[in-house]
């Protein structure tokens, strides 16, 4: 059974700019009806029918978990990349019917926390609202501290100052406010668990700061989807399904499966989850491995790849498919 | 579809029966004249075949009202059974949720779920409850979520956190388990709760099924049967309570055997946990004795023809050997030979 088969069928009921950058969109239960709770952190693989090409990108879910009426999500317009952030953007449109996935949730709240420290790197914001959502119906404990380039691409900044006044926090890159990490990490009480999404430097910087400062490894949260980076096209063998693909310069491996028919499991489509993992048989070049997932050893051995974000280049590729 | 309970007792006299209907509806674990250990997960779809247990998301079955009246002797001997830790309380809820939708929606004659915001009033009529609440507020409910609904639902529970890429038993309402113990296992990881520590060549299953699970999506619940043997229709066959079921074992004959020996099938479900992302895993118990399923013609040729040919190892791990000659004997007069039907339901 390949995972992210449990669909969705939703309407967008709205469609709204929020900044220069980032839009948001609200989907409802196409017929109506409720859809189904979720916990705070979760994200919605969304399906695009993209000029013949389907594409399915993972979005956070930044509305109340609490509220079934209705799903968010918001997406950050990226101009340079492979063009889900654009249909998104440019081409869906109120009324229209799209179908996502339940949700998931890899970015999960550690329950048994007696404080939730979280930090938030520009679009990283959105799992933080859900969650804000999700801990003020139960009086969870937490703080948000939040960096952003300027006031006026901060999304959501200002509304969420004012509905958690003294547990938000903003820091503006174009005024020189920085988040004063060590010293926010040395006043945390006992039991405090830390959260980061948003760039790779960014959660990079708090692991690396959070273990300096002795936290323990389960205590630091982060969540990253990696777009699938783009490459040289190439060529695969697939040994189960007895097929050879291409897969193009801007598809992934995981969709050029998917475009030739074959049912390849996925979860989060980003690197992080697992659900994709690969056999590769024979290997005559090199793997390009941009994952969270594969240890180095496994990368070593190359006997593995995630196909949703990872590349190869050289002569003959053969998986186990 | 109004079920009519039965009133019987799951110890000392012994009174649990099925009825005919009951007999017909039971979950057969074989398909096919031989078994194979096997992993066998399969998605938990509601099978369009009315009555069968496998109809809904909880199963409610003429037993229902003895056994609820039997967890609750249990657990006045013995309240370790159920145990939640405190982070768990919101899944205790979302479980609340989830199987008070389901029976209301699956059994509208039986229950009932009237939502006014978060006051929530729930009617269950076999046990003849009508309690009012507030959704996630605790001080308005008797005992904890969890508790509170799995005294009203069939089948042991596992609520399983998920964190640092483990699951954690960290709650549960065990009382018709067969051979584990949840006041052992509470708080362990995935790891632990399977310990002794499988070995090397073994580990490669265990971390694909952790991976598996941790990986299971809300909204596309997974099943499997398992299954075993106990002799009286006894729920409670707890590694506490050995010492009061072990000698039964040893007390079988030719002539009470059909009676005492009981085929014990678990129906066990594992789906996400919306609101809490902990994952539940509801352990269902079905007891069948031997008279009973040679009714069924198809079933007690198989049953004699898979009993016969399992592997020792697994007659060992299961913890009938002693007793596997005997049953071979008394099942081969229900063994004609004749060829059987493919799939577990008897033949119309
Ligand atoms: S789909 Fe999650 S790692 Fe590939």
């Amino acid at each position: 059974m390949s995972a992210g088969t449990a669909k969705l069928n939703v309407t967008v009921a709205e469609v709204k700019p929020i900044n220069e950058l980032v839009t948001r969109f609200k989907f409802v239960r196409t017929g109506g009806g409720d859809l189904p709770t979720f916990s705070g952190g979760a994200h919605t693989v969304v399906e695009m029918e993209d000029g013949g090409q389907t594409r399915l990108n993972p979005y956070s879910l930044m509305s109340d978990p609490a509220d079934r009426g209705a799903y968010m999500v918001s997406v950050r317009r990226d101009d340079e990349g492979r063009g889900g952030s654009l249909f998104m953007h440019n081409n869906v449109k109120e009324g229209m019917e799209m179908v996502i996935s339940n949700p998931v949730n890899l970015f999960s709240l550690d329950l048994r926390a007696k404080k939730h420290l979280m930090l938030a790197g520009g679009i990283g914001i959105t799992p933080f609202i859900a969650q804000m959502h999700q801990l003020s119906h139960t009086n969870g404990l937490f703080d948000l501290h939040y960096s952003v380039r300027t006031a006026s691409l901060g999304s959501y900044a200002e509304e969420l100052q004012a509905q958690y006044p003294n547990r938000v926090h903003v820091y503006h890159d174009d005024q020189d406010e920085r988040i004063n990490l060590e010293e926010l990490l040395d006043t945390q009480p006992l039991g405090t668990h830390i959260y980061v999404c948003g760039p790779k430097g960014m959660i990079d910087w708090v692991h690396k700061t959070a273990e300096e400062l002795g936290w323990p490894r389960e205590a630091v949260h982060s969540e990253e989807f990696l777009a699938p980076a783009s490459g040289q096209p190439f060529e695969v063998k697939l040994a189960q399904s007895n097929k050879v693909i291409q897969v193009g310069e801007h598809q992934s491996l995981l969709e050029a499966l998917e475009a030739n028919d074959v049912d390849a499991p996925y979860l989060c489509r980003g690197g992080a989850c697992g659900q994709c993992e690969t056999t590769v048989i024979e290997c005559d070049g090199k793997l390009v491995h941009y994952d969270h997932w594969l240890t180095d050893e496994q990368r070593e051995a190359g006997k593995l790849i995630m196909p949703c974000v990872s590349r190869f280049e050289g002569k003959t590729l053969v998986l186990d498919q | 579809m109004t079920i009519q309970f039965n009133d019987e007792t799951f110890r000392d006299d012994f009174t649990f029966r099925n009825s005919p209907e009951a007999i017909k509806r039971f979950p057969f674990p074989f398909h096919e004249d031989s078994y194979m250990y096997s992993v066998n997960l399969e998605p938990h779809v509601a099978l369009k075949r009315p009555g069968s247990p496998f109809e809904f998301a909880f199963d409610v079955d003429e037993h229902y009202v003895s056994e609820m009246a039997d967890r609750a002797k249990v657990l006045a001997d013995d309240p370790l059974r159920c145990q939640s830790l405190p982070h768990m309380t919101l899944a205790g809820w979302d479980l609340v949720e989830y199987i008070m939708e389901a029976k209301a929606r699956d059994y509208p004659d039986l229950f009932e779920l009237h939502k006014d915001g978060d006051r929530w009033r729930w009617i269950n009529k076999p046990l003849g409850i009508d309690d009012t609440f507030t959704f996630l507020d605790e001080s308005t409910l008797p005992y904890g979520p969890m508790e509170y609904i799995t005294r009203q639902t069939q089948g042991d529970f596992a609520l399983l956190d998920q964190r640092d890429d483990n699951l954690w038993m960290d709650a549960g309402m065990v009382t018709t388990q067969a051979d584990w113990s949840l006041d052992f296992d509470i708080g362990m990881n995935f790891f632990e709760w399977h310990a002794p520590v499988p070995k090397a060549h073994e580990m490669g299953i265990f971390v694909r099924a952790l991976k598996f699970l941790l990986n299971l999506q809300q909204g596309a619940p997974v099943r499997r049967l398992n299954w075993t043997m106990t002799v009286n229709p006894l729920l409670d066959t707890s590694p506490e309570n050995y010492h009061k079921w072990g000698e039964m074992k040893s007390k079988l004959t030719m002539d009470n055997i059909g009676e005492k020996q009981h085929l014990r099938v678990e129906l066990q479900t594992l789906f996400r946990l919306p609101r809490s992302n902990a994952i539940c895993f509801p352990i269902r118990c079905y007891l069948c004795s031997f008279n009973d399923l040679v009714s069924v013609p198809k079933w007690g040729r198989r049953l004699h023809r898979v009993i016969r040919d399992l592997p020792e190892e697994l007659a060992e791990y299961k913890g009938f050997i002693a007793n596997r000659p005997l049953m071979i004997e008394w099942l081969s007069q229900y063994d004609d030979g004749a060829p059987t039907s493919d799939g577990i339901f008897p033949d119309e």
